[in-house]
């Protein structure tokens, strides 16, 4: 049987994470490159079905349609790991904590005393049109003075060999429970490719959340809950996942009932108060009384709980507004204002078409462009310029003159290459990374993220509602 | 624990232990279909009696086929209760309390699940000899229920899991008795007949019961048969050990405040009490199928009542509203 060789793997115009551009293997895949030229292809597509069917198994699935007909499908995991080297890492563990320090301080001002907009950093008006900006949360003072307690934030390498945040995720980031699962099913499948290689652990993840949960509040043994939007929810895996293995409850905003300002879960033995809830809702949802009032998800009354200080809620609400994408173009200046430094992490050139000439600029060379709406997430709402027909490219230029606001472009980024098991051959395919990082008194951020892959060939949408898949992702010790 | 939570609990616990009852009926109504004339169609219509969903076969099938039960009771999407509906369900089920079962709970239940869409996909009732598929899912009952006993901790789940399993467990126990005690009888001519004898082992067997029964009784009676399916103390399927375990779990829920009862103590507490002061001659004599009809309403009442007491928000809300 033939053994696993990359001749022929194409890194052409393209940064590749294993090798450089004359084929070279960067040093930090050495030796996992010469574990798999030991394999032979067989074995190879035998354990990948194996992943497949843990995933099953473990239940790692999501409804495409929300009734119990609906196909269920896995986000497919692509068994060759994507390796970091210890330094690239530790840079960019350096790069989140400085961005989420400041962008903290920033939404903590936005609902504070808004000297950031007095000093104007940042055109007011950006901030009060946002539709992720909380006109309820004005003068709210979270404990510890914590906003964003958990982020996801999309991250990706361009062709210099620099990481750049493509979007900080600081509402409800999904996909953590994949950094974690993919881990153990690459463990059990694929033994003899960790050996040696000194790869740092991720399993203390749910229990720094657990800590960071009960950090926010003075109460021993703290009673904290995930609130999820039930089973039909896309994510829903990861809500029971991360309950189980925080050893908290589980609930739906009708497990819920407000007395008296104080939140309680509905039990068999009548009403048990709870302390610190993980809110896997979205900030419209979370309670009629105050925002969408058809939301059946959430719990009349909880807002008022929360701004009495009788529950913490996580992330908390109203966090959105640093997660606008017009906002985004802002934060170099934002870690600039705050912490008196300069970014560590990249961004990505933003141009905002709400700045007249910066629009003319974003319709002229709407083909070469990204435009995306500023307040969507999810691969959703965007154009790639390159990618899209002329039609399309009209139709979002009157989009974007209609309500210039709700629109921002970038240039197209080359994502980087990983190679990845496709047809019975080893090709590049384009990747992101998404780290998480917990804030309660202290920042904590584990050492792994989701890789996230656009399985189709030259593709550079990563999402998982457009096609896209995962990696296991080794940060290496050195 | 959250009363949504208990309340799965005991549902998922109520499918699985339906699930396994309808695929050991299947495999032992097959078996003695094997033994009776081939134009005899008559012992899978009782089958389908047994489960209380005649009319719906009929409306949507019309005279019984072997082929079409065996697609109604194991993979019909329409019937509520079918093997596969059920399945679904105790799925549906096992994912809300995700948190509250172990991974090996799940990884079972899951996979049956994916054991019966591959029967779909096989179409399994159009198989000659569909057993082999049926018994390995009451075999993955069986060792799912193993599984659980071994894994979770005896907390107030465990024991809302119980109570499910065991009114389940009773209720087949009554419903194969009280059908098949009916077509049986009328026939006295062939009391002790090879035929009649193949059949009442058959009863036993649907209820896993030929072997101890044996055991204790040796021959096989009708009246024998009657008493040990109500009224055996020790046998794991007969009503009264199901009622008696049933009401254990009850009780460590409960746990009597005050010795204050709830609904549910009283209902099951009522039941337990009828069990105990009759006996199969007093059963039989003033008539067997009024008997057991009278037990699954009861069984019934038990189940509205946990509900009542335990799950429902609205009566919880009601009992600890803060003024």
């Amino acid at each position: 049987m033939d053994k696993i060789s990359f001749e022929g793997y194409d890194t052409k115009n393209h940064f590749d994470e294993m090798f450089d551009a004359d084929m070279k293997v960067r040093p930090h895949y050495e030796l996992f490159r010469k574990r798999i030229e030991k394999m032979d292809w067989k074995k190879l597509n035998f354990l990948q079905h194996a992943t497949d069917r843990a995933q099953l198994s473990l239940g790692m699935t999501f409804n495409v349609y929300s009734d119990n007909q609906g196909i269920e499908r896995i986000l497919h995991l692509d068994i060759i790991p994507r390796i970091i080297s210890g330094a690239d890492w530790d840079k960019l563990e350096k790069g989140l904590n400085q961005r989420i320090t400041a962008l903290n301080m920033f939404i903590a001002d936005i609902y504070g005393e808004q000297k950031v907009l007095k000093d104007k950093i940042i055109p007011a008006e950006l901030i009060t049109s946002s539709a992720c900006y909380l006109k309820e949360c004005i003068g709210l003072k979270p404990p510890e003075n914590v906003w964003c307690h958990i982020t996801g934030s999309d991250m990706i390498r361009g062709d210099d060999d620099e990481f750049y945040v493509l979007e900080d995720n600081l509402r409800c980031p999904s996909g953590v429970s994949y950094m974690l699962e993919n881990r153990e099913i690459l463990k059990r499948t694929f033994p003899e490719l960790f050996e040696r290689l000194k790869v740092r652990p991720v399993h203390n993840y749910a229990h720094y959340l657990r800590d960071m949960m009960e950090s926010l509040t003075p109460i021993q043994r703290p009673s904290i809950a995930v609130l999820t939007p039930g089973i039909y929810n896309s994510a829903y895996f990861e809500h029971a996942y991360l309950a189980q293995q925080m050893g908290a409850e589980l609930v739906e905003g009708r497990d819920l009932v407000v007395q008296n300002d104080f939140v309680y879960m509905i039990t068999t033995n009548g009403l048990k108060k709870l302390d610190v809830i993980y809110r896997r809702v979205d900030d419209d949802f979370i309670d009629p009384l105050v925002f969408n009032k058809d939301s059946m998800l959430g719990t009349p009354g909880l807002f008022e709980a929360y701004r009495k200080g009788n529950i913490v809620l996580v992330n908390a609400p109203g966090t959105g507004v640093a997660d606008d994408k017009a906002v985004y173009a802002y934060i170099p200046k934002i870690i600039k204002y705050y912490l008196g430094e300069e970014a560590i992490l990249k961004n990505v050139k933003t141009y905002i078409c709400d700045e007249p000439d910066q629009m003319q600029y974003v319709i002229d060379n709407i083909k070469d462009l990204v435009v995306k709406q500023t307040d969507a997430s999810g691969g959703y709402g965007m154009l790639i310029g390159p990618k899209s027909t002329k039609e399309e490219q009209a139709e979002f230029v009157k989009k974007i003159k209609a309500k210039p606001r709700n629109y921002i472009a970038q240039p197209t980024i080359n994502l980087s290459r990983v190679p990845t098991l496709s047809d019975d051959t080893i090709e590049g395919r384009h990747v992101d990374l998404r780290p998480y990082i917990l804030y309660g008194k202290e920042m904590k951020i584990v050492p792994g993220a989701l890789t996230r892959v656009a399985l189709k060939k030259g593709s550079l949408v990563v999402n998982s509602s457009q096609g896209g898949g995962s990696k296991d992702t080794w940060v290496l010790d050195s | 624990m959250l009363s949504r939570v208990a309340n799965s609990i005991y549902w998922m616990n109520r499918y699985l232990e339906r699930a396994e009852n309808y695929a050991r009926f299947m495999d032992v109504n097959y078996n003695l279909s094997l033994e009776m004339h081939p134009g005899i169609t008559e012992q899978w219509k009782p089958l389908v009696v047994t489960t209380g969903d005649w009319e719906l076969y009929e409306s949507s099938y019309g005279e019984p086929d072997k082929k079409n039960i065996i697609f109604f009771l194991g993979f019909d999407p329409n019937n509520a209760n079918s093997v596969l509906s059920c399945i679904n369900q105790a799925r549906e089920n096992a994912r809300a309390i995700r948190p509250e079962i172990t991974k090996e709970v799940w990884e079972r239940v899951n996979g049956l699940y994916y054991k019966m869409k591959d029967g779909v996909e096989k179409s399994v009732w159009a198989k000659k000899d569909p057993r082999k598929f049926f018994l390995e899912v009451k075999e993955t009952c069986q060792l799912l229920a193993g599984i659980y006993d071994t894994t979770i901790s005896r907390t107030e789940g465990w024991h809302f899991g119980k109570l499910g399993q065991f009114i389940e467990r009773a209720d087949k126990t009554s419903r194969v008795l009280d059908v098949k005690y009916h077509m049986l009888l009328p026939s006295a001519t062939a009391v002790g007949t090879p035929v009649d004898l193949v059949q009442w082992s058959s009863v036993l067997r649907s209820v896993s019961a030929y072997d101890m029964y044996r055991k204790k009784y040796g021959k096989i009676n009708p009246q024998s048969i009657c008493e040990f399916l109500i009224f055996d103390r020790n046998f794991p399927r007969s009503i009264m050990n199901c009622v008696e375990q049933a009401k254990e779990s009850l009780d460590t829920i409960s746990g009597h405040k005050n010795d204050q009862l709830n609904e549910a103590d009283k209902h099951l507490g009522m039941l337990k009490a009828h069990l105990d002061y009759s006996d199969v001659q007093e059963v039989l004599s003033s008539g067997l199928h009024e008997y057991l009809d009278d037990i699954q309403i009861k069984l019934n009442n038990v189940s509205v009542a946990i509900f009542e007491s335990f799950f429902s928000t609205q009566n919880i809300l009601k009992r600890h509203t803060h003024s």
